[in-house]
C-alpha cells in the first residue's frame, strides 16, 4: 500500500525501523489521513479503530495485569501536499497493566495541512504508561497541529508522556494536556519543541494532584529562532495531603524569536507543595563558555545546548 | 622564554581593581601553583587568561608560546592549546559524559580517560552531564575532558574541591599527569597542601603576587598568615576574619 510505504519509508528516514510494522509480536495502528491503512492486534492488547468519514476513531485497550513488553506502535500521518487528519483515540490501561507507546506523526510532504488528535487516557489503579510522540513536520511550516488529551491516572498508577517535536517545521502547534493525577500516583509531562521561521507555539499542559501523595511534573523545553513565537503555560494544582508538584520551564531564544512562559500554581491544602522554575533567554553564558574553553565556536557551542535540551 | 607570559596585568571592574600589576611566567611543563584566600582574585585570572566574556584586561599583556592572547576569542584560545576547568562546572541537559569528554578532541575514546579520573566508563559514559551529577562527580568528568583534550596549558580552578578525601591523592596523581604528558598547568587553590604538590608557587593577595618561588617556602607563609579571605588589600588572618 503506497501510503503505508511512504509513512514507514519516513519513519526509517528518521531513524526507526519499519520492521516493526511487520512483526507479528508487536502491535500497531497506522492511518493515512483518515484512511487506515494497517493495524494488528496482539495479546492482551485490542484495537478498535474506524474510518468515520471525516476522521479515525479508535480504543485502544490494554488487559488488567498485562505487561507489553515491546511498545505499541502508532503512525499517523498524511502523505500527500495537503490534508487534514482528524483522530480520536480513546487508550484504557486497565488495573495493573503495563504498555509503552511510540506515536510517530509523519507529515513529510505537507505544505498546507491539519492534524488533530483529541484523546482520552484512562490509566486505572496500578498501571503503568509511557507515552512518546514524536513529529516530523517537513519543512514548509504550512500544518496546523493540534494535540488535546485528557488523562487520568489512577490510583498508585504511573503516567510518562513526552511530547517531541524538533525536526522540520511545524507552522502552528496547539497542545492542550490536562492530566488528573489520584493518590499516590505519578505522572510526568514532558514537551520539546522546536519553532523556526514564523512558527507559532502554544504549549498549554494542566496537571491536577487530586489525591493525597500524588506527584506530578511539567517540564518543557523549547528553542525558537528566526521570527517564531512561543507561549508556554504550565498549570499546577495540588489539592491533598503529601502531594508534591513542580513546573520546569526553558526556552532558549535566538534572533527575533518571542518567548512567553506562564506558570500557574495552586495549592489548596497544607501539606501540599508546588514549586515552578522558569528560564527564557539566550543560551546560558556559563554553558557557552564551558564549551568554548573545550574548543568550539560560538556556534557549534549554541547548536550543542540547543540539541541537547530538545534530546 | 615561558609558555605562558602575563605582565603588568590589571582588571578593573566598575572602578574597583582586582588584578594589579600581575606578572607571572608559567614555564613549559610546569605545575605552577596559584595560592590564595578567597577573594584574592584567582578564579578572575583564569577567566582573563582564558578570555571569559567581560574579563578583558584593563591593561598589560598575556601571551602563550609567544602569541599576544588580547585579540583571540575563548575558542581560539583553546584551539591553541589552552583550557580551562571551572571550579563550578556548567550542567547541560542531554549531553552525555562520552559526549562532553570528546568535546575538544571528537575521535577520542572517552573511556581511558574516566577511567584515570577514576569513574567507571561502564557507569558513567551514558548518563546525563546534568543535574543528576554531584558536584564531585562532575568535576572529575571536566578534568576528564580536560586531559582528553591533551592541552599544552591547563587552567585548574580548585580541582580538589568538592573531591573527598580519600581520593584527593588520585586527582593529585591525574594533575601530576598533565605534565608528565607535555602540559603545563596553573593549579588553582587555596590549600597549601595540593599546592606543595607544583614545582613552583605563587600567592595572590589583593590581586598582586605577594610571594612567588618555591612550593614549600610560599606555602609556609601563607599558611602563616591563616588568610581566610582577602578585602582586596591583603589577606585577613583568620583571627580577625568576620
Amino acid at each position: 500500500m503506497r501510503e503505508l510505504k511512504i509513512l514507514t519509508d519516513t519513519f526509517e528516514s528518521l531513524g526507526g525501523d519499519p520492521e516493526v510494522f511487520q512483526d507479528r509480536h508487536i502491535a500497531h495502528m497506522a492511518a493515512s489521513g483518515h484512511r487506515l491503512v494497517s493495524q494488528r492486534e496482539i495479546p492482551g492488547v485490542t484495537i478498535d479503530a474506524k474510518e468515520t468519514g471525516d476522521g479515525i476513531t479508535n480504543t485502544i485497550l490494554i488487559e488488567k495485569g498485562k505487561h507489553i513488553e515491546l511498545p505499541i506502535h502508532l503512525c499517523l500521518g498524511i502523505t500527500e501536499k495537503t490534508g487534514i487528519q482528524r483522530i480520536q483515540t480513546r487508550l484504557i490501561i486497565e488495573e495493573g497493566a503495563s504498555a509503552s507507546f511510540l506515536a510517530h506523526c509523519l507529515f513529510p510532504f505537507v505544505e498546507s495541512g491539519e492534524h488533530r488528535m483529541d484523546a482520552t487516557l484512562e490509566i486505572k489503579e496500578g498501571a503503568h504508561v509511557r507515552y512518546n510522540e514524536s513529529h516530523y513536520q517537513g519543512t514548509c511550516g504550512g500544518m496546523l497541529v493540534v494535540p488535546q488529551a485528557i488523562v487520568s491516572v489512577g490510583p498508585g498508577a504511573q503516567y510518562f508522556s513526552d511530547f517531541s517535536l524538533v525536526k522540520g517545521r511545524v507552522g502552528q502547534l496547539q497542545i492542550d494536556y490536562v492530566v488528573h493525577v489520584a493518590a499516590s500516583a505519578v505522572a510526568e509531562l514532558t514537551s520539546k519543541v522546536f519553532g523556526r521561521g514564523n512558527d507559532i507555539i502554544h504549549i498549554k499542559e494542566k496537571m491536577v494532584l487530586a489525591g493525597e501523595y500524588a506527584k506530578g511534573l511539567i517540564k518543557t523545553r523549547v528553542a525558537l529562532e528566526h521570527d517564531a513565537q512561543g507561549e508556554m503555560t504550565g498549570i499546577m494544582e495540588a489539592h491533598a495531603k503529601g502531594a508534591r508538584g513542580h513546573v520546569d520551564c526553558r526556552e532558549i531564544i535566538k534572533d527575533r524569536a518571542i518567548g512567553r512562559a506562564i506558570p500557574i500554581v495552586q495549592v489548596t491544602h497544607p501539606e501540599a507543595k508546588v514549586t515552578h522554575e522558569a528560564a527564557i533567554g539566550t543560551v546560558d553564558k556559563k554553558e557557552l563558555e564551558t564549551l568554548m574553553a573545550h574548543g568550539l565556536d560560538p556556534e557549534q557551542a549554541t547548536e550543542l545546548i540547543v540539541s541537547g535540551m530538545l534530546q | 622564554m615561558p609558555l605562558v607570559a602575563i605582565q603588568h596585568l590589571t582588571f578593573e571592574i566598575a572602578g574597583s581593581k582586582i588584578l594589579q600589576d600581575l606578572t607571572l611566567p608559567i614555564q613549559e611543563q610546569e605545575i605552577h601553583a596559584l595560592l590564595g584566600a578567597n577573594g584574592s582574585g584567582k578564579s578572575t585570572l583564569a577567566y582573563v587568561l582564558m578570555g571569559c566574556e567581560g574579563f578583558a584586561p584593563t591593561s598589560g599583556q598575556m601571551t602563550f608560546k609567544g602569541k599576544d592572547l588580547g585579540p583571540l576569542p575563548m575558542f581560539e584560545r583553546a584551539r591553541l592549546g589552552m583550557t580551562l576547568a571551572w571550579q563550578e562546572p556548567a550542567r547541560f541537559e542531554g549531553l552525555t559524559v562520552s559526549q562532553y569528554v570528546r568535546l575538544g578532541k571528537p575521535d577520542i575514546d572517552p573511556f581511558p580517560y574516566l577511567t584515570r579520573v577514576g569513574l567507571s566508563p561502564q557507569a558513567y559514559s551514558k548518563r546525563f552531564v546534568d543535574k543528576s551529577l554531584s558536584g564531585g562527580e562532575r568535576k572529575r568528568i571536566e578534568l576528564a575532558a580536560v586531559l582528553a583534550m591533551k592541552p599544552l596549558f591547563a587552567i585548574l580552578d580548585e580541582p580538589t574541591a568538592g573531591i573527598d578525601m580519600l581520593s584527593v591523592q588520585d586527582m593529585m596523581n591525574v594533575i601530576r599527569s598533565f605534565k608528565e604528558e607535555g602540559a603545563s598547568v596553573l593549579l588553582i587553590t587555596h590549600q597549601e597542601t595540593i599546592a606543595l604538590m607544583a614545582d613552583h608557587a605563587s600567592q595572590l593577595c589583593g590581586g598582586r603576587i605577594i610571594a612567588s618561588g618555591k612550593p614549600k617556602d610560599v606555602a609556609e607563609q601563607y599558611k602563616k598568615g591563616n588568610c581566610v579571605r582577602c578585602d582586596g588589600e591583603r589577606c585577613i588572618p583568620f583571627t580577625t576574619a568576620s
